[in-house]
């Protein structure tokens, strides 16, 4: 499939991205400027983490207007997958598409550590191959990852199913000890109402190799890559068509269940 | 043209770890009085004369300040006064809404 990586002025985790999207996974993989307005012809898109435009005025807020990011609502409209690493995270939340706001760390000092995180939500495109309660260890380096949602949005979020990650210890316990920068309910990330929108502050493609000590991370993209083929190969293949709709094959001809949709 | 500032703060009530560091420095002076640091950020711009209050408020909702985590003031100079409009709760002790106005830099001390 084909992959879409973002390239801010300042991003500076894109060459990772592309690393574990191609050479580590052997997928076609675009890198898009900030300047294009069209994502034509791919299958996901990554914001990466840096500091796009200096993070100048608030985190991911001059990127969260640039030109592409027209073409990313667009793409993320007709559900299109988008995975936002970071600070690629804080540009979606400034962007309106994800729920939220970051504040600087609790703790007043920038975090550069290894954390666990519990996977919430697996109807979203990057965790619908995962088990619900899976611990994943991943790195994070941030100075402003305190997840932010006033209470009345908080519940919205958390009823709708929209946390997809809590920061949590090894053993998967989410505890204000496991929480590295303050944020509301250990949130570590989280989806919009469809779910194909994903943001998360720990970053997958530091922890996709056994050298980097986790491959954790991998488990992301992997999700996002068997998602996208079974949605285009459901039609053909049956037993593909519940990992692409969320719908048993029995089911099959009633409308596909959109990510984030929860059994009643 | 007009110059007009916008302050822009962190609502009360959410965390201003900025604050609580400036705070911790003061106090490691010897400031070891002083609370409720919080630190905002101030904001100039030109703009047409005609420019309505309702265009201003628009560029800070949309782009200068995070509504759900941000509020703001709005000042400008006319005719030689001052004069404020506000988008910030007042606090205790305060002015009402309106005539909000912080010192120019000159007149501080």
């Amino acid at each position: 499939m084909r992959f879409g990586v973002v390239i801010f002025p300042a991003s500076n985790c894109d060459r990772d991205c592309v690393h574990v999207l191609h050479t580590v996974l052997g997928q076609e993989v675009e890198e898009i400027w900030h300047e294009e307005r069209s994502l034509d012809g791919l299958d996901a898109v990554v914001l990466p983490g840096g500091f796009a435009y200096g993070d100048y005025l608030r985190a991911g807020a001059v990127a969260a207007r640039a030109p592409v990011m027209t073409a990313v609502r667009a793409f993320a409209q007709v559900g299109g997958p988008v995975l936002g690493i970071c600070n690629g995270f804080q540009i979606l939340l400034e962007a309106g598409l994800l729920p939220g706001a970051m504040l600087r760390n609790a703790v007043l000092r920038f975090r550069c550590t290894t954390v666990h995180v519990r996977v919430e939500s697996t109807q979203t495109p990057f965790t619908r191959t995962l088990r619900e309660g899976q611990v994943l260890q991943m790195p994070i380096a941030h100075g402003e990852g305190n997840y932010f949602a006033p209470g009345s949005l908080l519940s919205t979020i958390e009823e709708a199913g929209q946390v997809v990650f809590r920061y949590c210890d090894a053993d998967g316990r989410v505890t204000s000890d496991a929480n590295p920068n303050g944020s509301v309910r250990n949130v570590a990330g989280v989806c919009n109402p469809a779910g194909n929108v994903v943001g998360l502050m720990p970053h997958p493609e530091r922890a996709s190799e056994e050298v980097l000590g986790s491959r954790d991370g991998r488990l992301l993209f992997e999700s996002a890559i068997t998602t996208v083929i079974a949605r285009r190969e459901a039609p053909k293949q049956s037993h593909l068509y519940e990992i692409a709709t969320g719908l048993r094959p029995s089911q099959q001809g009633r409308s596909p269940r959109p990510f984030g949709a929860r059994d009643d | 043209m007009t110059t007009i500032r916008i302050v822009v703060t962190l609502k009360p009530g959410v965390l201003d770890a900025q604050g609580q560091a400036v705070q911790q420095g003061l106090r490691a002076l010897g400031y070891e009085s002083v609370s409720g640091v919080r630190v905002g950020k101030w904001i100039e711009l030109a703009v047409p004369d005609e420019m309505t209050p309702d265009t201003i408020d628009a560029m800070c909702e949309r782009f200068l300040a995070n509504p759900l985590i941000e509020e703001w003031r709005v000042e400008r100079d006319e005719d030689g006064g001052e004069r404020a409009r506000s988008r910030a709760t007042p606090r205790a002790g305060e002015a009402g809404v309106g005539v909000l106005a912080l010192p120019r830099s000159r007149e501080v001390g």
